[in-house]
């Protein structure tokens, strides 16, 4: 499963595109094959406040609900709510239309901690 | 196998819904002739009250209602029909006197609110089942109020946060290993307390190395599933509950898997502090049925003052009452003291077998379950090869490799005839499937699902679709479980009436 090589990622299987201090948060690719169809999505709301590791949410599957865990400190600035209506976009487009918050990041030195692609890759084919 | 097929020739009865059935007019009633004076509603009932009529609703005589409920009734798989091989569950027959019993007259109509003296044989009843569930389980006391296991493992845990209390600090911390029930967790948490994961060794046991690190004057208590839900007897469990109790700390037990153990071994024998017994589970009465749960604590003699009240009392002539003055009691866990007509069930269950027949009950489940996993251990994978007791995990590792899943072959055994096991459960076997047969199974039985096993498992290596797209002999097949939560119906509309 290859991962898209402009974002970084956690070993929660969240990944994060960096633009100036706007982070853009989603799921992997190898999350949604984990969890199966998903069916429900529950996200924080604009100006809610997380630390680096929080849990901002949760998504629910046929099979599972899994907590998201958001991979930098900041303030949610916006929220993917087409999500809320047509769940299975995460499951159909996880690096793209069902991308799940975007925050302002307070420090972007956090992301140092997160991995590449390749390091992602790797990690995913250990867990495999 | 074709002749093993048991569910080839059974009839399928379609059925509407009741409310597409009847017709205008239809009674299932017949009222005797007025012997007051007539008065028309309109007089005694307030305008705003009434209505015509009610839209959608079904007019039926009685034999409509009674086909009604019977042919949807042929939709169901019991355990009257045949082996229920849930894992962890102990889906054993219920025998029919324990119904009889429940259905006495006494104790049918009995209310908890009667006075004490009118209600003698009831308490005895469950005085009685007291000192029993105390004796098997090797404790001290015995609550029978919990109405279910997990409201037992709350009722357990709010104990002994009452205990450390009573001791001068909650703590903070209780520590469950990662083979539990997911019941304990969520326990834990709403008693307050912090969730610490113990992890297992090689072995499915808890990793006592680990433990020891784990225990400082924090934890409060270990909740221990014994025999785990692998199956596989904790053989620790005496230095793991001496590692809590030398930091002051408490042994909850699940005595979820109590079936595998009854008279060889005792709880109060290896440590616990603490367990709840699933009376629906171990001693018969109806679970997954309808019946309600029953669960109740058994505690050594340091938790007895918290018991929830009203315990059973005794007074000074032997008569027995509802005992309320219980000044460190955690207080109520459910009206009155439990599932009344369950504690008939067990009562029942435990005086029919007797101490050798309770034995007996746990050996033959013990080598019910040893007997599938001797038969089945060349055909499915067993992710640990620990011995184990009343039940056996396999995992669908060597039919995935064919994109064969556990829930495949759950679905495909209903095919043959019989309800699946639990799958993908226990969380740390990935595709588990999860065998428990309970002693009430003769060997005939054994080994027909034994054979439906063995023949799906030579179907997902040869024709596998066969399997990924069962059940076939079902009325319904697969349901579209993602659309059905993304997209619910939640409401009937009746087809000829507009809708509101």
């Amino acid at each position: 499963m290859s991962s898209p090589d402009d974002l970084l990622y956690t070993k929660e299987h969240e990944w994060i595109r960096v633009s100036d201090n706007i982070g853009t948060v989603g799921i992997t690719l190898f999350a949604t094959k984990e969890l199966g169809e998903v069916v429900y999505v529950e996200l924080p709301k604009v100006g809610d406040r997380f630390k680096s590791g929080d849990a901002f949410g949760n998504v629910e599957s046929v099979k599972a609900v899994s907590e998201l865990f958001i991979p930098v400190t900041g303030e949610v600035v916006e929220v993917n709510d087409d999500l809320g209506n047509a769940p299975e976009i995460l499951n159909e487009d996880p690096y793209g239309k069902g991308w799940l918050i975007q925050v302002r990041m307070k420090d972007p030195s956090e992301t140092a901690d997160l991995m590449s692609a390749e390091e992602y890759g790797d990690y995913t084919k250990e867990e495999e | 196998m074709s002749e093993q097929n048991r569910t080839s020739t059974h009839f399928q009865l379609n059925e509407r819904l009741v409310f597409e059935e009847g017709s205008a007019g239809r009674r299932g009633f017949n009222l005797p002739a007025l012997d007051v004076p007539q008065r028309r509603i309109s007089e005694v009932v307030d305008q705003g009250m009434l209505r015509e009529s009610i839209d959608g609703m079904p007019e039926l005589s009685e034999v409509d209602v009674i086909r009604h409920f019977t042919r949807l009734s042929t939709w169901n798989y019991h355990i009257d029909l045949g082996l229920y091989p849930l894992g962890s569950c102990s889906m054993k027959y219920n025998p029919r006197i324990n119904e009889r019993m429940a259905r006495l007259d006494g104790f049918m109509h009995a209310h908890p609110l009667m006075p004490n003296e009118l209600i003698q044989g009831a308490l005895e009843v469950q005085k009685a089942l007291e000192q029993c569930l105390a004796e098997i389980s090797g404790m001290d006391a015995v609550s029978l109020q919990p109405a279910a296991g997990a409201h037992g493992e709350l009722t357990g845990i709010l104990m002994i946060r009452a205990y450390h209390e009573s001791k001068g600090r909650a703590r903070t911390k209780i520590l469950i290993p990662d083979s539990a029930h997911g019941t304990n967790p969520a326990s834990v948490a709403i008693s307050g307390y912090v969730v610490e994961n113990v992890p297992s060794n090689a072995g499915g046991t808890v990793d006592l190395d680990s433990l020891r690190k784990a225990v400082d004057g924090e934890v409060a208590a270990i909740m221990i599933t014994n025999p785990n839900t692998l199956g596989v007897f904790e053989s620790q469990i005496s230095e793991i509950a001496e590692v809590l109790h030398s930091h002051g700390a408490l042994v909850y037990m699940d005595g979820a898997n109590l079936n595998a153990m009854m008279g060889i071994t005792r709880p109060g024998d290896f440590g616990a502090d603490v367990l709840h017994i699933n009376l629906h589970k171990t001693f018969t009465t109806p679970h997954g049925g309808g019946g309600p749960g029953s669960g109740p604590v058994a505690v050594r003699k340091i938790l007895e003052p918290f018991l929830p009240y009203p315990t059973v009392g005794v007074k000074p002539d032997n008569s027995l009452f509802f005992d309320y003055d219980r000044p460190q009691s955690i207080g109520k866990m459910k009206a009155y003291n439990g599932q009344f007509g369950m504690h008939v069930r067990a009562l029942c269950y435990i005086l029919a077998n007797g101490p050798e027949g309770l034995k007996e009950v746990s050996e033959i489940a013990v080598l019910n379950a040893n007997y599938i996993r001797a038969k089945l251990k060349d055909s499915y994978a067993l992710p640990y090869d620990s011995p184990t007791l009343h039940e056996v995990v396999f995992s669908d590792r060597i039919q995935a490799r064919k994109d064969v899943h556990v829930g495949d072959i759950g679905k495909r055994l209903m095919d043959y005839g019989f309800h699946p096991p639990t799958v993908s459960f226990p969380l740390i076997v990935p595709g588990a499937i999860m065998i428990e047969p309970t002693e009430t199974e003769p060997k005939q039985e054994l080994d027909a699902f034994i054979d439906a096993m063995r023949v799906i498992a030579r179907e997902a290596e040869e024709t596998p679709e066969i399997v990924k797209k069962a059940p076939h002999t079902t009325r319904i097949g697969r349901i579209d479980e993602a659309g059905a939560a993304r997209k619910p119906v939640l409401r009937w509309k009746s087809p000829t009436s507009p809708a509101r």
